[in-house]
């Protein structure tokens, strides 16, 4: 009861970004997400936490129809971004996943320069007019990836030849780089260090200004650190979604204390 | 005993001496499998490796060396005076060796005893009727001399062949023998096996190098040889080829020839590597599951075509086709139904599966993450395709490219049916033209003589191809660790 009126109050504060409702996926037989219902706030941080395999990166790609390229990958429900069923027939999945960006579990840089890496999404969407506003554009996003010292040298070197803490830096540069509404990072920092991991959190919170953010973690004190809101699942369910403070310091289910204090997961 | 009993005889002691090494071993330690240093099957093929392995060299080996040494004692008993040169030599050395091959047939048939075959004597009998009665027929009468070196030949091949039954068993038994004695708990079965097996990995990859040595380096010295006839300039800068020159003027030049292996090939790789890549694309990136499963095996049947049927297909349907439209009647550039097109056209079509199932291999091997980035910043299809996985899989297309040039450089039977034989330098690629290799064959194939330019032209010409080939494939293996080290 009181985690609804919460809720309801930071709906008011501010508006809701991505809705989703009585959301289902399959893989195969195999079902991993049931009836997770959640709304996700612009201008904030929401994290997604819980025990290995229970269906958080699952559900990240369904919010921006990552799942489309999975062949055996079924979805039911719905996801509405700013009011609109991601899913309709008429919503093309490519300016959808333009305006949802993400930044994968796994690094993914693409085996081209550190400098093509980055300017990859602001070449394809047009983003810079000519060469020296989409030079500026690499280096303002590499700077916002926290990786911009460590590359300035060596543009042109290929991005897969950086150790992996930076190819995870260079993906988070990547991804801001085309400026999405919604930023999706599934365990954006589990290969940093922690001045890095310090310096992507601060991205965030600088994100936060203008956009909404997604961030799958298992670290209990950064989704303390980084987010307002938090969603717990487990085995393919929604357990509880609420304020951050709250869920940290007086979660309602049995199974999310057990989770944050360590006995399950 | 022949070969092949000898064969199935150390075949038999391996096996016992498997079985016989393995229960050794076994007894050894009385049944228990944890006090033995290797496992009991590896004492067993220790046994079968020795006693079999070393006889089957030394069987291999006196059965080349035999005959050999066999010929050289044999022709020592005809007469200087009897020949020559080396080359009437050999003729009568194999007139030799058929009526020693008629005497032993007689004698296997029952028309001579093996008595009267030691005694025979060419005034008081026909040897040609008699031989010739049991299907071994002579040229011509059979000489005293020959005789003679048949008879030689009869007893130095009976005795070799005792010797080398007793030699080998003696080897397998020995073999055998040592092997069984060693048997025990602590003997490192497993290590003396792995040796042996590294050995048999050694020898099939000399053996490979070796041949390829072997040809590379007969090619090399008759090229020499040709050139010691035929002036290299000329050869390699002739603009004629025509080795029937009347007059004793022959040229032999290859330009013509190159010219139209690169024109043909440069035909074949325009048709064949974009609809090869586009299919490959389409196949890997956008078909469905069931389309793919359907459509990759159809189009790797063609890969499977004998040259020979796409030969047919250039040389009455594709040439004909294109005398229609090109010919007298049509546009008027073609005279006949052979032309430069019609071999191209033809050869790319076959080099089509080629490209497409190599290319199509090398884009799956892109890994699913990396299209996944490429999508998760809103890239469409297409650009994912241009921007990041044909960039990734590059490398391995230009391998699979340079690959289907090789083949189209060394295709023989689509030039012959579909280009015709007329070496020619000429620009439009409606006239007939021909190929090295197709000019190899018309070579060879006539009854010129081994030892004429004419024929050791061919040699020539095999080296040329070889390093054409060889420098592709040195290009694509540059090109591929060039944008390995890149990518990587
Ligand atoms: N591509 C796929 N094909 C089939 N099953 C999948 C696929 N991806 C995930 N799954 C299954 O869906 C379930 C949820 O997986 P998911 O990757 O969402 O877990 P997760 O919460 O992100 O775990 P982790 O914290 O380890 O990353 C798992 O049971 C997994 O086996
Ligand atoms: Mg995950």
């Amino acid at each position: 009861m009181t985690q609804m009126s919460k809720i309801e109050r930071a709906a008011t504060m501010h508006d809701i970004k991505i809705s989703a409702k009585d959301v289902q996926v399959y893989y195969g037989e195999n079902h991993a997400i049931k009836d997770v219902n959640v709304e996700i706030e612009d201008k904030t941080v929401t994290a997604f936490i819980g025990p290995s395999g229970c269906g958080k990166s699952t559900f990240l790609r369904c919010l921006n129809r990552m799942n489309d390229t999975i062949d055996i990958c079924r979805i039911k429900g719905d996801i509405l971004l700013d009011g609109e069923d991601i899913y309709d027939k008429r919503v093309d999945p490519v300016q959808l996943r333009a305006k949802v960006g993400m930044v994968f579990q796994k690094p993914n840089p693409f085996p081209k320069s550190i400098y093509d890496n980055v300017a990859y999404g602001p070449r394809i969407h047009g983003l810079a007019r000519n060469k020296a506003e989409l030079d500026e554009i690499v280096e303002k996003s590499l700077r916002r990836g926290a990786i911009w010292d460590e590359v300035k040298d060596r543009l042109d070197a290929p991005g897969t030849g950086l150790s992996g803490g930076q190819q995870q830096r260079l993906c988070i540069a990547r991804a801001v780089a085309t400026e999405p509404e919604v930023l999706l990072m599934d365990e954006p920092c589990s290969a940093l260090d922690p001045i890095a991991t310090a310096q992507v959190e601060e991205l965030i919170d600088e994100l936060r200004q203008n956009f909404s953010v997604v961030i799958v973690t298992h670290s209990m004190q950064q989704a303390a650190r980084v987010s307002q809101k938090t969603a717990f699942f487990h085995l393919g369910n929604l357990v509880e979604f609420g304020e951050t403070s709250q869920i940290f310091t007086n979660p309602v289910d049995p199974r999310t204390e057990s989770y944050i204090t360590g006995r399950i997961g | 005993m022949s070969a092949s009993w000898l064969l199935i005889i150390l075949l038999a002691l391996a096996g016992l001496g498997f079985l016989l090494g393995r229960n050794r071993a076994l007894a050894s330690v009385g049944g228990d499998l944890r006090k033995l240093h290797s496992l009991p099957n590896y004492y067993g093929f220790n046994v079968a490796m020795l006693a079999f392995v070393p006889a089957v060299l030394v069987l291999g080996l006196w059965a080349v060396a035999q005959p050999m040494v066999i010929d050289a004692s044999a022709s020592g008993v005809i007469p200087q005076t009897y020949y020559q040169d080396e080359g009437a030599l050999n003729l009568i050395m194999s007139d030799v060796r058929r009526v020693a091959e008629g005497l032993d047939l007689a004698v296997a048939q029952g028309v001579l005893s093996a008595s009267e075959a030691t005694v025979l004597n060419t005034q008081t009998t026909d040897l040609r009727a008699l031989l010739g009665g049991v299907g071994v027929a002579l040229g011509s009468e059979v000489a005293p001399e020959v005789l003679a070196a048949a008879q030689k030949m009869r007893v130095m091949t009976a005795t070799g062949n005792w010797i080398m039954t007793a030699i080998v068993l003696a080897a397998g038994l020995g073999g055998f023998l040592v092997a069984v004695r060693m048997t025990q708990a602590t003997l490192r079965a497993r290590n003396l096996v792995e040796s042996g097996i590294l050995i048999l990995l050694i020898g099939a990859a000399s053996i490979a190098i070796l041949t390829t040595l072997g040809i590379v380096l007969s090619l090399i010295f008759n090229t020499i040889n040709f050139f010691s006839l035929f002036p290299a300039g000329d050869f390699l800068f002739g603009t004629t080829w025509s080795p029937e020159g009347r007059g004793g003027s022959e040229h032999l030049g290859i330009l013509p020839l190159l010219w139209g292996t690169i024109y043909i090939s440069l035909v074949a790789l325009v048709v064949a590597v974009p609809i090869g890549l586009f299919a490959a694309v389409y196949l890997s990136e956008y078909a469905s599951r069931t389309t793919r499963g359907f459509a990759k095996p159809l189009l790797e049947v063609l890969a499977g075509i004998p040259t020979i049927v796409y030969g047919l297909f250039a040389l009455t349907i594709v040439g004909p086709m294109l005398v229609s439209v090109f010919g007298a009647d049509g546009l008027g550039w073609m005279q006949g139904t052979r032309s430069v097109m019609t071999a191209g056209l033809v050869m790319g079509v076959m080099l089509i599966p080629f490209v497409s199932s190599l290319s199509d291999d090398i884009i799956n091997a892109v890994p699913q993450t990396m299209r996944d980035g490429s999508y998760g910043l809103g890239a469409t299809q297409s650009e994912t395709v241009r921007q990041v996985v044909l960039p990734a899989a590059l490398p391995g297309i230009v391998g699979a490219i340079l690959l289907a040039a090789s083949r189209a450089i060394g295709e023989t039977m689509i030039v012959v049916m579909g280009a015709g034989a007329a070496a020619r330098l000429d620009l439009n690629p409606f006239a007939a033209m021909t190929t090295v290799t197709a000019k190899i064959v018309s070579q060879l194939t006539g009854d010129s003589d081994f030892a004429s330019p004419e024929a050791l032209v061919a040699f020539a010409l095999g080296m040329t191809l070889f390093i054409l080939t060889l420098g592709l494939n040195v290009l694509a293996l540059y090109i591929v660790r060039k944008y390995r080290e890149q990518y990587e």
